[in-house]
């Protein structure tokens, strides 16, 4: 039963990553629209993966993205970044900084199911 | 001639007799063993034949075995690609829904607008682009929304002028047939224009200049998309428009009316 948590601050985008995450058999999809709000919803549900935006307001998925590897209850965390930002500079920071993979919008949803599939927790 | 005499010429014929019995035997044996020897002979050519019939038998069934795998691989493959069809429809369909409910999600105006900036940002993967829609009072398409320009890059652009006002006069869309940017930007050259359309009524247009790095080119998804926001971004901005002004003069009415009942006091 893995609990996906999509930091999104664009409805538009949170509905069709939430569309995409049901398909993952006994997926539970939790929403979250800034960084600060990850955070909460976070602290109330074992999150198996983090699927976040980078441009948001409040909390920028960067910073989220840091302050979950800062913290020794997340790190293990799997973070995916969606994002407009398609610079190779972009790519190289948010991995840096701990994010596990990197995918630009517009998404193409089988590619996000693989990726999501390699870095579920087997026997979620 | 003495009777030794006849006895040793019996005995001789006697002798004569023996040798030739004893070559004849010899001769039959030869034959019998010779008999033999094709008997057994004929005995392999007959398991030959049967071995060749089993084998040419057996080619057959792993001729036809191997003309039943091509073909089942063959239909594997089709069935591959079918899947990944129907698995592409499925999440174009997805987008589509998503981009038509978020889209009818509000009656609020400028929420239809961040909504079709949300769609033409992470849909169609667009940069730089404005939407304008036609003022009634002055006959001109007026940028109303926007992203990645500023409020002076934004053109006001007279109904049938320029590209931009063609594609508003006319109601068909553009697509440049080179998608790279320009480096010296022109905002009355975009390189996609859509108009916003109710039935045949244009209200506006979305004018694209440039596409996220990451875009290459544009697919059948986006096309599609581009006919859903042609279709229900029109009608979702004309409603929410009508519904603002139509809020705007009702409260003004009631603050008329409280205002006429508050008087006799």
């Amino acid at each position: 039963m893995p609990n996906i948590l999509i930091v999104e601050d664009s409805p538009t985008m949170r509905q069709l990553l939430s569309f995409a995450m049901k398909r993952i058999p006994n997926s539970t999809v939790i929403e979250a629209a800034d960084g600060v709000d990850a955070l909460k919803k976070m602290s109330s549900a074992k999150i198996d993966i983090i699927l976040a935006d980078i441009n948001m307001p409040v909390m920028d998925g960067l910073k989220l993205v840091s302050l979950v590897r800062d913290n020794p209850v997340f790190k293990s965390i799997p973070i995916i970044i969606i994002t407009t930002e398609g610079a190779e500079e972009d790519r190289k920071r948010a991995l840096s900084i701990g994010a596990n993979a990197y995918l630009t919008k517009p998404i193409q949803t089988h590619e996000l199911l693989k990726l999501v599939n390699t870095y579920l927790p087997t026997g979620t | 001639m003495n009777k030794a005499e006849e006895f040793l010429q019996m005995f001789r014929k006697g002798e004569e007799f023996t040798k030739d019995l004893l070559k004849e035997n010899e001769s039959l044996r030869y034959k019998i063993a010779h008999l033999e020897q094709l008997i057994e002979r004929s005995g392999d050519e007959a398991r030959t034949k049967i071995y060749e019939d089993r084998i040419a038998l057996l080619e057959q069934e792993i001729h036809a075995l191997k003309e039943r795998y091509n073909k089942v691989e063959e239909e594997n493959k089709d069935f591959a690609s079918k899947y990944l069809e129907v698995e592409e429809e499925n999440n174009n369909l997805a987008n589509l829904y998503v981009a038509s409910y978020q889209l009818h999600s509000t009656l609020d105006f400028s929420e239809v607008l961040r909504i079709v900036l949300e769609i033409v940002i992470n849909l169609i993967g667009a940069e730089k682009f404005a939407v304008l829609l036609i003022d009634d009072k002055t006959h001109e398409l007026v940028p109303v929304a926007r992203e990645g320009l500023d409020m002076e890059s934004a053109p006001t652009v007279k109904f049938g002028d320029g590209l931009i006002g063609t594609v508003a006069k006319e109601g068909q869309s553009y697509f440049a047939d080179d998608m790279s940017v320009n480096p010296a930007f022109d905002p009355m050259k975009p390189i996609v224009c859509i108009p916003l359309k109710i039935k045949e009524h244009v209200i506006g247009v979305i004018a694209i200049y440039t596409v996220l790095i990451q875009k290459e080119d544009f697919s059948t998804m986006d096309y599609e998309l581009f006919n859903l926001l042609a279709g229900h971004a029109a009608t979702a901005i004309f409603a929410s428009k009508l519904y603002t002004q139509s809020e705007r003069k009702l409260t003004t009415i009631q603050s008329f009316l409280d205002l006429l009942k508050e008087k006799p006091r």
